[in-house]
């Protein structure tokens, strides 16, 4: 440490080379700390639960061709059976959209129909009595619908329904002290009452954009099966059928009716491929984040190793005297390593400042949340240590610089 | 001596391969990641009809009020009531205007052994295509007055023209569309607008071009519900006739107006229908109406995706790294060759010719980062698939002007990069250089 001086002084004298090392140290550091962040941010997105048991799921897209709106019930009754007694098929319903489906309803829930704002806001599934057993939800409380309880519904025409089912983070957004069983809310801004007959332990909304972001776990579950043009099917498979029944469920439906649509696109995908459509872009930035941030500590590391052997070549005659003065290999050697901390210490301040600046702009510009100050001091450590590394070669090459340099003319 | 420069830069770069690997690895990895990012960017912000940008517009009515707004910034519903839609459409006072919205009708081919196909679909008015720049293969729109009559016509587009009649003009022949026949009036080229300007709200701005148009009246009518979004603040009512005469906002509309002057007189016309509206006791508050038009309209709907400027930046962020990484390595190979700049210079050469040596070499430096970023790019393009939407992926592309841009990036960046060293090894005192040999 007392070499602290005389490598100053050194640097004096390779201000340009110093200031470009330390400049991309800091750099470095800015872009890595935001992109750590951004990654970390997205693997927190895609591991988010659904609620439901994602193995051994199907999902089908239906729309109806040349029948009226509200006459395609009978049609949907009859799908739904034929598929339930499919050989491989554990259960099965029609509902109008599922977690990261994208596309459903919400709207919003009050304790007070007079209120004149919603407490908070839900989406809707339209489900029947099958709807837990076939998306693998956990009821914690209360009682799942009874087949007599469903009602077919236009849905053109919904209204309250008397009877509901919540998630259990909507039940303690309304009611607080944990007392959501038996309550009465009022949904979709009507007046008429439906009791929470049931909780389940979570379910997710349809959508996964950060729009739906304060209300994620926030769902209703109606007893109304939903006529219309389309419908969603959700198919449990018995375990390790699902390949099978992906093929003979479409099959079978157009056995029943051919009258009917299911895209080529997106038509029939077991709950894997859903999940990873719907988190594309979101694995996809992080990939992309990572490649940078690996792609950007090379080039660093190999900007320093390039600089330092260029010094390094420069003194070796100095090297060779202060050798033959007395300075003994790991003198030199620490005088290398030393100086280099000393200008990653300067780049990485100038680099956490720039970090945190560059995150507060991108926060006014791209709603991201805060940087959170462990990812500029992984990346201090990080970079500090891989300065070390880089460094390492040349200085190892200057420490074997022998005494006699000094005697030689260059 | 311009060649006998870049043949001593090509020299000088052998001398020293590690170092010059460095740099040109650094250039290459730098400019393919902008130039792969950029590709993307400029796709998702492409201008998709520039001659008629600053004369399309959308207008939007706030039908919700204030405390709606206030939670979007004070901006009206991004799309229209079906009451206040058709009010612009009676009062007619643009030069052309349609209202519009994504419908879902099935086609039913002639051929029974075929299963019924679904194409993406609007439904609008016949200005719609003149408005647009709809090209066309066949025939044309159909005539405001099948809007009038709200007749079974259909405008088709050139794939499902190939699908169901194998490409051959079938203008005046009928398809059938849920079970109800339709005229083909006319069937459009390839067109496909990205991002797909008309309708942001229900696409997000990309996706497959539209195979059928169907007259809005006529979708009406046979109460097609839309296949977008639809928007209420409070409970519709039940049933078609409740939901069309409620609040609820699903209907995109746009209006073509030629000059400022018609603009700001369509603008003054929006107060006015909004004030008209607080008179008949229908709003409770001042008017809130906005116009805009296409490069604002795809502003304000935020349709370059976030990913796209987001990577965009950071690709910036590290394509400025490495040239910073550049400067230095330069600065190194530079001033090694201190003693070859001093015999130089003590033999007559100027510091012109220095600077023009140098920055040479730097060129040559630049002209292989590039070729090595172009090489990386073309796998970067094709790797946005990974980390995109495929709709938005298809649209970044390898072309002409993207490789004149990744080849020209990277020699310019280069040579700015070369500024620095090039001036020092200007300084280099022939009179020192020699004596301390």
């Amino acid at each position: 440490m007392l070499q602290i001086k005389p490598i100053l002084a050194a640097l004096k004298r390779h201000k340009a080379g110093t200031i470009l090392i330390a400049l991309q140290i800091a750099l470095t550091l800015a872009i890595v700390c935001n992109a750590l962040f951004i990654i970390q941010q997205r693997l927190d997105r895609i591991a988010r639960p659904t609620g439901m048991i994602e193995t051994d799921l199907l999902t089908l897209q239906n729309r109806w061709v040349g029948v009226d709106d509200e006459k395609t019930g009978p049609l949907i009754r009859a799908d739904v059976q034929a598929i339930r007694q499919l050989p491989g098929v554990e259960d099965a319903i029609s509902i109008n959209s599922y977690p990261l489906r994208g596309g459903g309803w919400s709207t919003g829930v009050r304790t007070n129909p007079d209120a004149k704002k919603s407490e908070t806001h839900t989406t809707q599934y339209f489900v029947d009595d099958h709807a837990l057993a076939t998306m693998g939800l956990k009821l914690v409380a209360g009682r799942n619908f009874r087949s007599d309880e469903i009602v077919e519904m236009d849905p053109k025409a919904v209204v309250a329904s008397s009877q509901i089912m919540v998630t259990k983070t909507l039940a303690d957004k309304l009611f607080p002290d944990g007392s959501g069983l038996g309550k009465v809310v009022y949904v979709d801004d009507g007046t008429k009452p439906s009791t929470i007959i049931g909780i389940v332990e979570r379910l997710e909304v349809p959508w996964n954009s950060s729009w739906s972001d304060t209300f994620l776990d926030n769902a209703v579950l109606l007893p109304y099966q939903l006529t219309g043009g389309g419908t969603s099917y959700m198919v449990r498979s018995k375990p390790g059928q699902l390949a099978a029944i992906t093929k003979s469920v479409p099959e079978t439906l157009y056995k029943l009716n051919r009258m009917r649509v299911i895209p080529s696109e997106r038509g029939v995908r077991t709950y894997d491929v859903v999940r990873a459509q719907a988190y594309k872009s979101d694995r996809g930035m992080a990939i992309l984040m990572g490649v940078v941030c690996l792609v950007l500590l090379a080039i660093t590391a190999a900007g320093i190793v390039g600089l330092t052997s260029f010094w390094v070549g420069q003194r070796r005659k100095q090297i060779g005297v202060r050798r033959a003065l007395g300075a003994t290999q790991r003198d030199i050697l620490s005088y290398f390593m030393t100086e280099n901390l000393l200008i990653g210490v300067a780049g990485v301040v100038v680099g956490a400042l720039l970090a945190i600046g560059m995150n507060l702009w991108l926060v006014t510009q791209f709603e991201m949340a805060r940087l959170s100050l462990v990812y500029v001091a992984v990346g201090v450590v990080a970079l500090l240590l891989l300065g070390q590394g880089a460094v390492l070669a040349p200085a190892m090459r200057a420490a074997r610089v022998p005494p006699v340099e000094a005697t030689r003319s260059v | 001596m311009f060649a006998y420069y870049i043949q001593l830069g090509l020299r000088s770069l052998r001398r020293n391969p590690l170092l010059t690997a460095l740099m040109v690895m650094a250039i290459g990895f730098g400019v393919a990641a902008s130039m792969t990012t950029y590709s993307v960017f400029r796709a998702t912000s492409n201008n998709p009809i520039p001659d008629k940008s600053s004369q399309l517009f959308v207008p939007l009515i706030d039908n919700w009020g204030p405390e709606d707004a206030a939670q979007n910034k004070g901006e009206p519903p991004e799309a229209m009531s079906y009451t206040d839609a058709m009010g612009l459409m009676r009062d007619h006072r643009g030069k052309r205007q349609t209202a519009l919205y994504p419908v879902a009708p099935s086609v039913i081919p002639a051929d029974a052994s075929l299963l019924p196909i679904r194409e993406s679909s609007y439904a609008v008015y016949a200005d719609a295509f003149a408005m647009f720049n709809v090209p066309f293969l066949y025939g044309g729109a159909w005539q405001s007055a099948d809007d009038e009559a709200h007749a079974a016509t259909v405008v088709i587009g050139r794939k499902l023209n190939d699908k169901l009649f194998n490409g051959a003009n079938s203008v005046g022949r009928e398809i059938n569309l849920d079970g109800r026949n339709y005229r083909i009036t006319g069937v459009m080229d390839t067109w496909d607008p990205q991002p797909l300007f008309f309708d942001p709200v229900n696409t997000s701005g990309f996706g497959d071009p539209i195979q059928l148009f169907i007259p809005f009246t006529r979708a009406i009518d046979l109460k097609m519900a839309t296949n977008g979004n639809n928007n209420c603040n409070k409970h519709a009512g039940e049933g078609w006739d409740a939901w069309i005469r409620s609040e609820c906002v699903w209907i995109q509309y746009w209006t073509e107006l030629p000059d400022e002057t018609a603009a700001a007189g369509y603008r003054d016309y929006l107060r006015g229908y909004a004030a008209e509206q607080q008179r008949s006791g229908r709003f409770h508050w001042a008017p809130n109406v906005r116009l805009y038009n296409v490069p604002q309209w795809l502003d304000h709907e935020k349709v370059v995706p976030q990913e796209a400027k987001v990577s965009l930046l950071v690709s910036l962020g590290f394509l400025l790294i490495c040239l910073v990484n550049t400067v230095g390595l330069l600065l190194a190979k530079f001033m090694k060759r201190a003693p070859e700049i001093g015999v130089r210079r003590a033999l007559g050469a100027s510091r012109k010719e220095i600077y023009a040596q140098f920055l040479i070499e730097a060129g040559t430096v630049g002209l292989a980062g590039g070729l090595l970023g172009l090489l990386l790019t073309g796998v970067g393009v094709f790797g946005v698939t990974l980390v995109f939407d495929p709709d938005i992926a298809r649209l970044a592309r390898l072309n002409v002007s993207l490789i004149a841009l990744t080849l020209l990036v990277a020699v310019l960046a280069t040579v700015l990069a070369a500024f620095y060293p090039t001036w020092r090894a200007a300084q280099v005192q022939p009179a020192w250089q020699l004596k301390s040999n």
